[in-house]
């Protein structure tokens, strides 16, 4: 019985670990600025992580095989511990769970504890049961008041944002359904939600954000490659929660201004 | 110590008071199992739907029918709401601790039994009122276990969200009560009842995981009550505790003002302590099973205790580390991801402590082994997977993918419940008087551990691959279709697991039959339910108090008569 626990741990182990190290499946490759600094701090974790997982894991397996009882085995030991080895392995815990913690610190700290930069480009982000909405501000650089009740998401566009046609800064504002920003610039993301909470979530920005309806929340993000990327949803919004999902454009800024251009002219 | 007089009561006859609203802590504790066991079938059974649902979604299933995204948001809300609440709390604690506490203490019952029955009665109403939400109009709610506001706090936020999430929320609330009454119930018991030489210091493990517990559920469903209550009234009564002005589907809410964090915060309150509620007893469990299989004192008791409490205090400073990406301030994420990380060293500490009671052991391969040493492995699995959730930045990819299911689903949830398992196995002697079979437990084990990895490890490359949890289907989203495979195999890894489960009931039900006769003491334990008679008369002694002299894990001790001594033999053993 000892020996099949042994196999059956240790098996279970390496093939969970194969797949981990093969990559076979993984983080999709990153597109943004931030991304670099999350993957490598996410390697750091995966590799202490998983020394301590196959160390712990062949540990279990070795001594169940070991220390079984039959007509080979001695008398057990009649220990009730060692205090030096329990000091030892604390505070190298403590050492290494702080320690990895800190080191992750400043990466957080430089996604999310400053402002976005004066010159990024602007988008407005709302969500709705089951659909994203992307404004931005015109040459104007604001955007216009929107009220509830002037919301109706059957018209789509500006209506479904519930755009205040009265007020001079809306006259310009541009809201489509896919998002397109340039590349290699910041881009800030003014969360909003109507209804529930969503999610904003694209994997390959290494970018999540709840959007919490009563909150505007200001985050920020870098694209540095061109591309289409998925946004879908990642908080639980209602039936449609799996089909909530929209499209990122990163361009580039000629593209972008050309496609912002179009929108305007559209809008006299 | 509390005289036996104030709390002896005598033994009924009626069938009622005798088994339906008993007094006796040992009816309590079975009734309690039971519920769990109807509890835990339902809710897996509800799982296998989701499953089924996610690899074939237009499958036409007998019964059924053709699952919709509702029903599969409603199917989660259930099987999520039902294991954390009748089973996980609902079988180690409700049904092991009091079954098993005043027992191991040397008491002839709980402190108030009378309090004790309607603990388990205000339990089984929550119950039936959770189920019956599945059968009123637009059925159960969609909003998952978390209930998140406004979705939770609105009626016209889906189907399931008017009166079968007044139902749910109701039926939690009681549960809450339910709680509130049994914690209070534990924490005298433990206090007050011990035996004479029983101290603090002498309890078994899984005492002290039934008192932490205990204290945990007293301090944390007070707060999830009050956080129902005030729901049920945002739904109901026009006002605006969570729900800030808003619109569904263009019409306006009527409601303003309100913060829909307000709710994360008081349900995260109750919602990560109620991860320790689950899994402490589980620990205990484990601690007990391993040192008394491995023939070997357990490694470390003193640091075993501390170590509990340690992760009982820190648990309610960690709930925050659920609402990273919720839009709270980002500079509070630093302080709740030291804490958080900071629980991962007293975890650390018992794992060790778990390796070093097998250190120089002479194992005995029994079936409550079995679950205990898998126990272990999935408790370092599942434990693991904690240090990548609990750093913000990593949540910015992680959070709210299915690495987060992977991670919770083998701790509190799997490893939690092969701490059942586990206790089930060790137990069942003692509470119905026969041995469960050994080979069916054996099969039991292989398939629900193998079974258990393939159903979860899977889960963690779905997540980094940015797979969102609560998704009825992979259609709609571009990069989730490649991922089908890998859902297709763990579907099939949860037929399997769940088949393997029928194992074990048939196990525990033939068994109850006609299994063999056990004795007082089958597995050459050491702890007071051991000593008294199989099952236990109803003052627990028949009569006599027991009195304690050693500690509760003395295995392996040289010079001793028997390769172990328990609590109630004169003190033969040099005081450690």
């Amino acid at each position: 019985m000892g020996l099949v626990l042994l196999c059956v741990i240790w098996l279970i182990t390496l093939a969970s670990t194969y797949f981990f190290v093969a990559k076979t499946w993984w983080l999709p490759a990153g597109a943004s600025a931030a991304a670099a600094g999350i993957d490598h701090q996410f390697a750091v974790t995966f590799w202490i992580m998983g020394i301590v997982f196959v160390a712990a894991q062949m540990a279990l397996g070795y001594l169940v095989y070991k220390y079984r009882d039959g007509a080979h085995a001695g008398h057990s030991d009649y220990s009730h511990g060692n205090t030096k080895l329990e000091i030892i392995w604390t505070t190298l815990t403590v050492i290494l769970f702080v320690g990895l913690n800190l080191i992750g610190s400043p990466i957080w700290a430089a996604e999310r504890f400053r402002p976005a930069v004066d010159d990024a480009t602007r988008v407005e982000v709302t969500g709705m049961q089951f659909a994203w909405y992307f404004r931005y501000p015109g040459p104007d650089g604001k955007f216009g008041a929107t009220r509830p009740e002037l919301e109706d998401p059957s018209s789509g566009g500006e209506a479904a944002l519930g755009l205040d046609s009265k007020d001079p800064a809306s006259k310009d504002d541009i809201v489509t359904g896919i998002m397109e920003v340039p590349v290699n610039r910041e881009v800030e993301v003014i969360l909003r939600a109507h209804d529930v909470i969503h999610s904003f979530f694209v994997p390959q920005m290494r970018f999540k954000q709840d959007a919490v309806p009563g909150l505007a929340i200001h985050m920020h993000f870098t694209p540095t490659e061109t591309g289409s990327y998925e946004i879908a949803c990642a908080e639980l919004c209602g039936l449609g929660h799996y089909k909530m999902h929209g499209i990122l454009k990163v361009v580039t800024q000629n593209e972008f201004d050309q496609w912002i251009k179009e929108h305007e002219a559209d809008k006299q | 110590m509390v005289a036996q007089e104030s709390h002896g009561h005598a033994a009924p006859q009626g069938f009622i008071r005798k088994y339906v609203f008993s007094l006796d802590h040992k009816v309590i504790g079975i009734q309690y199992y039971f519920l769990a066991l109807t509890a835990v079938f339902v809710g897996i059974f509800l799982s296998l739907l989701m499953r089924i649902h996610l690899v074939w979604p237009g499958a036409n299933l007998p019964l059924i029918g053709e699952i919709k995204p509702e029903t599969y948001l409603a199917l989660l809300t259930m099987h999520g709401t039902i294991m954390v609440f009748f089973v996980l709390t609902t079988a180690p604690q409700g049904g092991f601790g009091n079954y098993f506490l005043p027992i191991q203490i040397g008491a002839p019952d709980m402190a108030f039994p009378v309090l004790n029955m309607m603990s388990f009665w205000t339990t089984f109403l929550a119950y039936v009122v959770m189920l019956s939400a599945f059968f009123v109009v637009g059925g159960a709610p969609l909003h998952g276990w978390t209930g998140y506001a406004p979705m939770s706090a609105l009626q016209s936020s889906g189907p399931g969200e008017g009166l079968g999430a007044d139902l749910w929320i109701t039926s939690i609330a009681l549960f809450c009560i339910a709680s509130l009454m049994g914690a209070l119930n534990f924490i005298t018991t433990t206090l007050d009842m011990r035996a004479k030489g029983m101290t603090l210091m002498r309890m078994p493990l899984t005492c002290w995981s039934w008192f932490i517990t205990a204290i945990l559920g007293l301090l944390a469903f007070g707060v999830l009550l009050s956080a129902g209550i005030l729901l049920l009234m945002d739904r109901n009564m026009g006002t605006s505790f969570f729900l800030p002005l808003g619109t569904i589907n263009g019409v306006l809410t009527g409601h303003k003002g309100g913060s829909p964090l307000l709710w994360q915060h008081l349900f995260w309150f109750f919602g990560h302590p109620e991860v320790y509620i689950a899994i402490l007893p589980g620990m205990g469990v484990a601690s007990q099973v391993l040192s008394t299989f491995a023939r070997k004192p357990i490694f470390g008791y003193k640091a075993m205790v501390y170590a509990m409490l340690a992760i009982g205090l820190l648990g309610f400073m960690v709930w925050g580390h659920h609402m990273f990406m919720s839009g709270m301030s980002p500079y509070t994420a630093f302080a709740f991801s030291v804490m958080t990380m900071a629980i991962g060293v007293p975890s650390a500490i018992k794992t060790f402590n778990w390796l070093g009671t097998l250190w120089g052991a002479r194992i005995r391969f029994q079936s409550p082994m079995l679950f205990a040493i898998g126990f272990v492995s999935l408790f370092v699995s599942g434990g693991l997977s904690g240090p990548f959730l609990a750093q913000p930045v990593l949540d910015i990819q992680l959070h709210d993918t299915y690495f987060v299911p992977a991670h919770f689903h083998l701790i509190m949830g799997v490893a939690a419940i092969f701490g059942i398992f586990a206790a089930t196995y060790y137990w069942f002697p003692k509470m119905f008087g026969r041995l469960m079979s050994e080979s069916l437990a054996r099969w039991h084990f292989w398939f629900s551990f193998i079974g258990t990895y393939a159903i979860f490890m899977p889960m963690h490359y779905l997540g980094m691959a940015g797979h969102p949890r609560r998704y009825s289907s992979l259609g709609e989203v571009a990069y989730l279709r490649p991922l089908m495979p890998l859902q297709k195999f763990i579907t099939y890894a949860a037929i399997i697991t769940i088949a393997g489960q029928l194992i074990f009931l048939w196990n525990f039900f033939s068994s109850m039959r006609s299994g063999k006769k056990a004795t007082d003491n089958p597995w050459e334990a050491t702890t007071l339910e051991w000593t008294t008679a199989t099952p236990p008369p109803h003052d627990n002694f028949g009569g006599h108090t027991p009195v304690v002299h050693n500690g509760p894990y003395e295995y392996g001790v040289p010079g001793a008569a028997r390769d172990y001594v328990m609590q109630t033999d004169p003190a033969t053993v040099a005081a450690h």
